[in-house]
Parts: structure tokens; sequence; C-alpha cells
């Protein structure tokens, strides 16, 4: 089990809990207690009905027959963008909220960078009637309006983060500080395998169902359960871990990850952390940042909200130090014009995070026999605005 | 003994120290804020080396960090200066700042230049205790620095004592589990928790920290402890005309 967590938080030389003294309570009771919680029969029972009867799982895998023919390989779409709110993001929603229901918390904090996990959190949220507050970049509150109103609607308070370039990470930073502020009554529902341990590995378990799914169905499909190849887009990396996680001890399996290279990852602009980052620590654990040599974080680049992050979890740190997966990059012009063919060959608008998945494709040779599952993190309505304006509909 | 341990040993009540972010209001203040608090009275020195996501700060340190980052502050820049400030202050320097920017720097490379340039201890409040034992202890002792660990109200009782005996110059009590730039609420919850720590007969002395913005919030934590830190109250008070000239009044203001 060379790819999972060790006792103290860590994947190899990435991950444990790096927060100040008063976090250390919250995070320690969550240690503690979430093991025992979510592998409870009580909560696995609900866990499992809720995905099955609220979000619409399993999610299908659907083999994308034009799209096959035109790269020459069976290529499959995990549809996560079929889950109730659009995207993956309600998984870890969910058990994150039953656990939470379970350590007795009555107010629910979270942040967001495309509104995903943010309408995800509000949703649990309402489901459960539990307050619910998310942090939100003032930029990424302008580019996914579409999202800031569906939150409100859902009941959710949503703060803008005024701080830092006002992204993802200024969002991460105003939540960790509200949790600061609130140590008692409050769960902080992160978005992404991202963060002090034991989030990073139980946020990848929650979303782990992606690949548990996708091993059956693609046995259905093809009589393998296991792939050629797996593609998934990174920003902190939650859909990637989720698609990778019970593909990770088949080593003939080639995990691709697919970063944010914005307008290029040598422009200035850009969120490629494997390639810009060092070694280093963020929000709580470390991992692979983007940062200067003075080790301030530098502020990333991506046309696409949910991938605009300096940091990458920290498994993912560690499955590209010792290259157990690929982690290359997609600039914001290929990803939508990769989101445009998608939308025409398959009548899928998938969301612009997503859509850097699918145009790793045109950079693969593969052989015809070739099966390949790309996962279909999110659906695009979120991103009409900026298809729009780009090729002027 | 470094001069942290000295001054405990002489002093052990109504210890004032004060914080401020190194590279603020300009690059070049941060010499001329050390020796004008210490000739005002100040105790000792807490200077903030800046970091672009200090989550343990409200919004006051938060620009002051981010005005010094844009300054021009860097940890080379800061040795440099504290070189040139041990000439003229001889009260004890702690550094404050978060763990990437020491990670990046090299965390033998840091502590040899901190101990070069005469600073006394460290407080990393993202760095956690597991880390700190197995990784960093070493040479921080190695270097003669002290590592001040962050004790709050929902730290439990044994944790607390595992802190006292990883510390070797003080323990700093946060007055209540919030971020800097708060303001001290004297309610009898507040005095039950600092009695609850006062009657731990600690080894190390314990100076409060956090929310200390005025003279009641400064008497009621040295009533209970050796000594209080002020911070987001004297960063505010760098924003006013002047300030540099009028710091004995702002001491003064605090304690008497």
């Amino acid at each position: 089990m060379k790819y999972t967590v060790n006792e103290q938080g860590y994947y190899g030389d990435f991950g444990g809990a790096y927060i100040p003294e008063m976090l250390y309570p919250n995070v320690e009771e969550l240690r503690q207690q979430y093991q025992n919680i979510i592998t409870d029969e009580s909560f696995k029972a609900e866990f499992e009905s809720l995905l099955k009867d609220y979000v619409g799982r399993p999610s299908p895998l659907y083999h994308a027959r034009r799209l096959s023919e035109k790269y020459g390989a069976n290529i499959f779409l995990k549809r996560e963008d079929l889950n109730h709110t659009g995207s993956h993001k309600i998984n870890n929603a969910i058990g994150q909220i039953l656990l939470a229901q379970r350590l007795g918390k009555k107010r629910i904090i979270a942040e967001t960078g495309a509104g995903q996990h943010g309408v995800a959190t509000a949703t649990v949220c309402a489901l459960m009637g539990i307050e619910c507050v998310v942090y939100m970049g003032e930029i990424d509150m302008e580019r996914q309006a579409p999202n800031v109103a569906r939150m409100k609607m859902l009941g959710a308070k949503v703060v803008p983060a005024t701080s830092g370039s006002k992204t993802l990470k200024d969002a991460t930073n105003e939540a960790m500080r509200d949790w600061i502020n609130n140590p008692v009554d409050t769960h902080y529902i992160i978005g992404s395998v991202v963060g002090p341990y034991p989030y990073p590995e139980m946020v990848a378990r929650f979303q782990s169902i992606i690949s548990l799914e996708a091993k059956k169905q693609l046995l259905e499909h093809t009589g393998s359960e296991l792939p050629q190849y797996v593609l998934a887009c990174v920003g902190g990396g939650s859909n990637a871990m989720g698609m990778f996680y019970h593909f990770l001890e088949d080593e003939q399996v080639k995990l691709i990850a697919i970063e944010a290279a914005g307008k290029g990852v040598n422009s200035g602009h850009s969120a490629a952390t494997s390639v810009l980052g060092k070694e280093g620590i963020l929000h709580g654990s470390r991992t692979i940042l983007m940062q200067t040599e003075d080790g301030q974080v530098v502020e990333p680049y991506s046309i696409s909200a949910g991938l605009d992050y300096p940091g990458i979890g920290p498994q993912h740190a560690h499955l590209h130090k010792i290259k157990r997966a690929e982690y290359v990059n997609i600039t914001d012009d290929e990803a939508l014009q990769a989101g445009l063919l998608l939308s025409q060959l398959e009548g899928i608008i998938p969301a612009i995070e997503s859509a850097h998945a699918f145009a790793q494709l045109e950079k693969m040779k593969f052989e015809k026999t070739d099966n390949v599952v790309v996962c279909l993190s999110g659906r695009g309505d979120k991103d009409l605005s900026t298809y729009i304006k780009h090729f002027g509909f | 003994m470094n001069r942290l341990n000295s001054m405990f040993n002489q002093k052990k009540n109504n210890l004032l120290s004060v914080y401020f972010t190194a590279g603020y209001p300009d690059l070049n203040a941060t010499v001329d804020v050390a020796e004008a608090l210490e000739k005002a009275g100040v105790d000792f020195l807490e200077i903030g080396f800046p970091y672009s996501d200090p989550v343990a700060d409200g919004p006051t340190i938060q620009n002051s960090s981010q005005q010094a980052l844009d300054n021009g502050m860097t940890l080379n820049v800061l040795f440099e200066q504290l070189a040139e400030l041990r000439k003229r202050v001889s009260i004890p320097v702690l550094l404050m700042g978060y763990a990437n920017p020491m990670v990046q720097y090299g965390v033998e490379r840091f502590c040899a230049k901190a101990a070069e340039v005469g600073v006394d201890g460290v407080i990393v409040p993202d760095l956690p205790m597991y880390e700190y034992e197995t990784l960093y202890k070493e040479c921080f002792a190695k270097h003669g620095l002290s590592n001040i660990f962050l004790v709050t109200p929902q730290t439990a009782e044994d944790r607390i004592r595992k802190i006292d005996g990883l510390s070797n110059s003080f323990i700093y009590l946060l007055s209540s589990a919030s971020i800097t730039g708060g303001s001290l609420t004297l309610s009898d919850v507040t005095e039950t928790y600092f009695k609850r720590i006062k009657d731990m007969e600690l080894t190390n002395p314990v100076v409060i920290g956090f929310g200390i913005s005025n003279k009641a919030a400064f008497d009621k934590a040295t009533a209970y402890a050796n000594g209080a830190i002020v911070g987001s109250a004297f960063v505010k008070f760098q924003a006013e005309e002047g300030y540099l000239e009028r710091i004995p009044e702002f001491v003064k203001s605090i304690r008497n």
C-alpha cells in the first residue's frame, strides 16, 4: 500500500497537519473520529442511500463513439456531470455533512473556486437544515455568478474573500480563519484533497466512489475492469484522486493528471503546479506549491476557476514525485477548444475544468484497442458566458 | 543562556512585549521601531517576518504583511536589518512567521542565521509539535533558539503539559481561540481559563497574547501571567502620522 497515507498523515514526503494550535482540537477530533464514523454501518447505509437516491449514482460510464473514432481508441466518459448539482463535488459534500452531523456540529463553512463545491455544500446543508457559510474569492464571484446565485437560493451565505489574489487560495485562508474563530460548533467542509491530515485522505475516500464504479462498469463494457489510461483534471485534485483511487495499485494502468497551464506554462499566468511548484507548505500540508524563492505563495492563473490554485493535494505531490501518475498541462485555449469539440461530437458541454482533461486526448497516441477513461467531472452550464465570450456565439 | 531566559530570571511580572511586522510601514522602519520600543521600556520584541497567506492573522497583520512584502521585505533583508538592530537594541528578540518561508530558506540555515544576528526565539504558529520534535528540535537547540508554542482555551491539559515539557523559555497563551486582532473580553470564562492555566503551575513562564489592545486587557492578563504581548493594536497605531515619535506614549497607554 505504498500510495496510501501513513499513521502520521503522510504520503511519502507529503501531507501532515501544519496548522496553528487554534485548529489542533478541531483537526484532532476529526482524525480520531472519522475512521470510526465512516466505517460504521449506519453511516455507510445513509451515505450509499443518499448517493443513489439523491445524487443519482452510479453515474454512467458512457462509451463516447464519435470521440473514440476521432482519436482511434475506446474512450469512456465517467459522467460526474450528471450528478445532482452538476459535478463530482457532491460526493464529498454528502459524506462530510453526514460526518458533521455525527460530530454534533451546528454550522458548516466551505471554500469554493468555481462554485461547484460551494453549491454542493449549500445543497447538503439545505438537505439537512444546517447553517452554511461559503467563502469565495471576489474575482471568482464575478466569473461564476450563476453559482453564487444558486448558493444564495439554497440558503447559504456567500462571503467574498477580498485578500491576495481574491481566488480559491484566499477563500481557503478565509475559511480557515472562520474555523479558528468558531472552533466548537463549526465543521469545515474542505472541497478538495488538500488541507491538514485527515482531510486529503477523507475527501479522497468519499470521492473514490468514482473509480469503484468505473471498474465495475468497465468490466461490463470491455470485459476487463482495467483500462490502459485514466485521465482527470487537477486543481487541488479531488476528482482526479477519486478517479485514480482504485486504480493506484494496478500499476499497468497509466494515470494522467491534467493541470491548467493558463496562458502557457512560462507565461507568468499559469496554474501548472507540478512544473512551476516546489516542495513547501500550503493550507496545512506539506506538498508542491507555486512560490517565490523567498517562500511566498505565487498567485496562479487559469481561465477555469476550479483549477486556479497554487498547490496540489499531498497525495498528488507523492504520485508525481514517485512517478505513479504523469502530470501534464493544457492551456486555456486548448481547453476551450476541447470543450467545443466535446459539445459538437457528443452533445455534452463540459465544465472548463473537465475540458482540460479532454484536451489532453489531442496530445496522445493510442492503439485501436486501448480503453481510455476520462473523468467528466462537471457540466459546463456555469461556464457558458466564458465559452460565449471566447467563441463569439 | 539566551536573553529571553535571562530576562525571565530577572523579572517575573508585568512583562510587556510588542509585535510588529518587519518592513512595515517602510522597508527600513524595522530597526528604528525596535529601538524606540526598547527606549520606551518594552521588555522584549516579537518581530514578524511577513508571509503571503497568514491564516492565523486577522486583517491588520495580514495587511501589514502584504505591505511589507510589497516594500521588498525578504528573509535575507530582514537578517541584514537584524544584524544592524543588535548594535542598537539589547532586549530579547523573537521572530514570528509561518513555516513555508522558513522551510524554503532551509531550517538549518535559518536557525544558524537567526542565532548569528542575535535572535533569541522563534514563533511559527503552523509548525506542528510532531514535526518540531522529529525534524527541527535539534537544530533549534544547537543554535540556542527557543521555540515558542501556543496554548489556546481548547488545548487539553495533557497537551499543555507536553508543551511545557518541550518549551525552554515561555508559553504563549492565547486569550481566546481566535485569529489576531480581536479584543480581550474580560468575561468570567476568560478569567476561569487564565486561572486554570495559572493553577497548573507550569515550569515555564506564561505570556498572554491576542486581543491585548489596552491597559485594562494588559492588567487583566498580567494578573494571571508573567506578561502580555500587544500586536494588532500596535500595528494599527503605526498607520498614524508620526507614530515613531509617539511610541513612548503608546507604550504608556498599555503599561504605566
